[in-house]
């Protein structure tokens, strides 16, 4: 009897101490958004109000970088390859790295606030100014800025009623990878990973992220036109359903999916993946005969802004980044190494002869055909008013019940 | 200050178990009323941020969405899988430990077993996706007779659990066996029982509450496992791989914790049962 009543008053008590702790937390929350703050995002939401810099300083001596592999080379993936080293040598600010693997991660490691920038896709970028997690940037700061493709800046991904919030950084798509060896013939178009998946049963791989059923939107999109889809990021309840029954369909012969781009590495590598969805990066770091071809339904993409930090300690490092990331130089190189379009006009006079032609870096029409990551939100993106479509949470549900 | 002390028995009580109590109290049995009531909150769905208005939502879903029926089902027989085979494995190893080895080979024997524990857990679980890979060994094994690897999987996850936990079912059970006097064997055979009789009415009720040690660690921690089965599971996902992905791809904390209260409510209807044999009592 003595017993139990003891386990019951700690157990009284731990939950005594929770319910404080809440109550705590129920006081500061509320603070997010200030009322003048006037500008709307197209989520219709208002960003809170988050100062920004308006002159530099001396550089702190530290700078920690959040980044998608292959953005912030030191060198030690391949000698030739960095462009962080001579950015401490310039500026003194000792940079640290992460990497992460989908925009979900960057979105929930930007807020711990332990990173001071972040290259943000379009799918992460506006729930990262929405959420309070970046600041605005002031683009006179950065004198690279200037150089930049026009067609890049105040993007509904990357500005919210006309201020940036980061710099454009380069652009690309999502490819389909194959083992040459295996694959034949060589795939022209998406129905490789989709109806003609039973051909590769169980060696096919797919990206591991909700941002994927976009993928299969876009396939729907060229191939069954009576489902109306216009945007493969504005879907309503039924054109979803059709993407997810795709999906689930698609998972009989999937080995394996991936969000760790070395797994995706050691799949091809060892043979347990021979065709699926991949960025250029990739292909160049895979030691198989693999290749990569941008299929005949176009692809998903990324267009991607490097952004600060709203809890950053190290604002002058954090500018000297963006503007060194988006000079000539590191951005002919990132773009070389990543395999995509790079942003400034200026890095293609440094890059190898015809790449920024074969990565059409520029030609505004061609950037308009890949659809960028974006967040799905209940206004549909394709200005449909009549339905609202679904959200990206709804994705990331089905994406649980695509997986089983 | 030891005359204070000396006068105030409750006081030198409190200040004795004050401190573990505290921590008893705060970082574990608070950590997890937290988690319960973060439970009850909800995310918003745009940015992640935590919203403090109360709803049952999370667990509406997480108890009407068969998806994560089948998960909570999967995860369980993929425990329940890891701990028979464990302790079918673990048995003639312990019983030749107690019972037959040298005191020299025991020793030899126990530190054999302990030594796969140094090494690192994602070394462990590499090593075997190495093995189940399409040119690795069980492909190249199995080739001659005809059969190829299983690949990444269910079977794949079963084995590689089942060769971490492996450790923590041997050493209870040795230790179970060694308490077991030696003249009860003997005595069993002077009575006329033959082997497998002495096996089953002598050995396996002194095993028993050994087995069911071992079995909560085998069972809980395959239950809590999401790493094993994102190296080698394949498609496959399991009750941590939901919270996992909940926490850091979906950014929704409130269902994470909704989530996790299962793996907490199954291991204590386990627990309970267990309490009911009797055998916590002789751990």
């Amino acid at each position: 009897m003595r017993k139990k009543r003891t386990l019951a008053g700690t157990a009284a008590f731990g939950l005594a101490l929770a319910l404080s702790l809440a109550a705590c937390g129920t006081e500061d929350a509320g603070d997010d958004s200030s009322p003048d703050s006037a500008s709307e995002g197209p989520g219709g939401f208002v960003p809170p109000d988050i100062a920004m810099a308006d002159s530099l300083g001396d550089n702190e001596g530290t700078l920690s970088v959040l980044a998608w592999p292959g953005y912030a080379e030191d060198g030690s993936t391949d000698k030739a390859v960095d462009w962080v080293t001579p950015f401490e040598k310039q500026t003194g600010c000792d940079v640290s790295v992460k990497y992460f693997n989908t925009s979900d991660e960057a979105v929930t490691l930007m807020k711990s606030g332990q990173y001071d920038v972040v290259s943000a896709s379009g799918d992460a970028t506006l729930r990262l100014i929405a959420a309070g997690d970046v600041a605005p940037v002031n683009t006179d700061l950065i004198p690279n800025y200037a150089d930049e493709y026009d067609f890049l800046k105040d993007r509904p991904w990357n500005s919210v009623g006309g201020q940036m919030y980061g710099v454009p950084h380069g652009y690309g798509a999502n490819l389909l990878m194959y083992n040459t060896d295996v694959v034949k013939p060589a795939p022209t178009s998406w129905r490789a990973v989709f109806e003609d998946a039973s051909t590769y049963s169980g060696k096919v791989t797919a990206y591991d992220s909700p941002i994927y059923i976009a993928d299969a939107a876009l396939y729907l999109m060229k191939t069954q036109p009576d489902l109306g889809i216009k945007d493969p990021y504005a879907l309503d309840a039924d054109q979803l359903a059709a993407a997810v029954d795709l999906l689930k369909a698609q998972k009989e012969h999937v080995g394996e999916y991936w969000s760790d781009y070395l797994k995706e590495i050691s799949a091809f590598e060892s043979g347990d993946s021979v065709v699926g969805t991949t960025w250029q990066v990739i292909v160049n770091y895979t030691k198989a005969n693999v290749e990569a071809i941008l299929p005949e339904e176009g692809a998903t993409g990324w267009s991607d802004t490097w952004m600060i930090s709203s809890k950053t300690e190290v604002p002058n490092c954090a500018y000297a980044w963006l503007n060194h990331i988006i000079s000539p130089e590191a951005n002919a190189a990132v773009a070389e190494w990543f395999g995509e379009a790079p942003a400034n006009p200026k890095a293609c006079d440094l890059t190898s002869e015809g790449f920024c032609d074969g990565y059409h870096a520029g030609d505004e029409s061609y950037a308009d055909q890949i659809h960028y990551w974006t967040t799905p939100i209940e206004q549909c993106l394709d200005g449909r008013t009549d339905v609202s479509c679904t959200t990206y949470q709804d994705w990331t549900q089905a994406w649980t019940e695509i997986k089983g | 200050m030891s005359g204070v002390l000396h006068r105030h028995p409750r006081l030198r009580l409190g200040l004795l178990l004050g401190p573990p109590m505290l921590w008893l109290g705060v970082a574990y049995l608070g950590a997890l009323a937290a988690l319960f009531i973060t439970a009850l909150w909800t995310a918003d769905g745009f940015t992640g941020n935590i919203q403090r208005e109360w709803t049952l939502d999370n667990f509406k879903d997480v108890f009407s969405l068969e998806v994560y029926r089948t998960i909570t089902i999967r995860t369980l027989l993929t425990a329940v899988a890891v701990t028979v085979i464990d302790a079918a494995l673990a048995f003639p190893v312990a019983l030749y430990m107690a019972k037959v080895a040298s005191p020299r080979a025991q020793r030899l024997l126990v530190i054999a077993i302990l030594t796969p524990l140094w090494a690192s857990y994602l070394v462990k679980a590499y090593a075997w996706r190495g093995m189940f890979s399409a040119d690795g060994p069980i492909a190249w094994l199995a080739d001659p007779f005809g059969l190829s690897t299983p690949g990444y999987g269910l079977v794949a996850t079963v084995v590689t659990l089942a060769y971490l936990w492996l450790p923590y079912m041997i050493l209870p059970m040795y230790a179970g066996l060694e308490r077991l006097p030696n003249s009860l064997l003997e005595a069993s055979a002077d009575l006329g029982a033959g082997a497998r009789v002495t096996l089953r009415r002598v050995v396996l009720p002194v095993l028993f509450p050994a087995v069911v040690a071992g079995s909560i660690f085998t069972f809980s921690l395959t239950l809590g496992d999401y790493i094993a089965v994102k190296i080698v599971g394949g498609t496959n996902q399991m009750l941590g791989n939901v919270i996992y992905d909940n926490v850091l791809t979906g950014n929704n904390l409130p269902f994470a914790a909704a989530v996790s209260t299962i793996p907490v409510v199954i291991m204590l209807v386990y627990l309970a049962a267990v309490r009911r044999t009797g055998a916590l009592d002789n751990l």
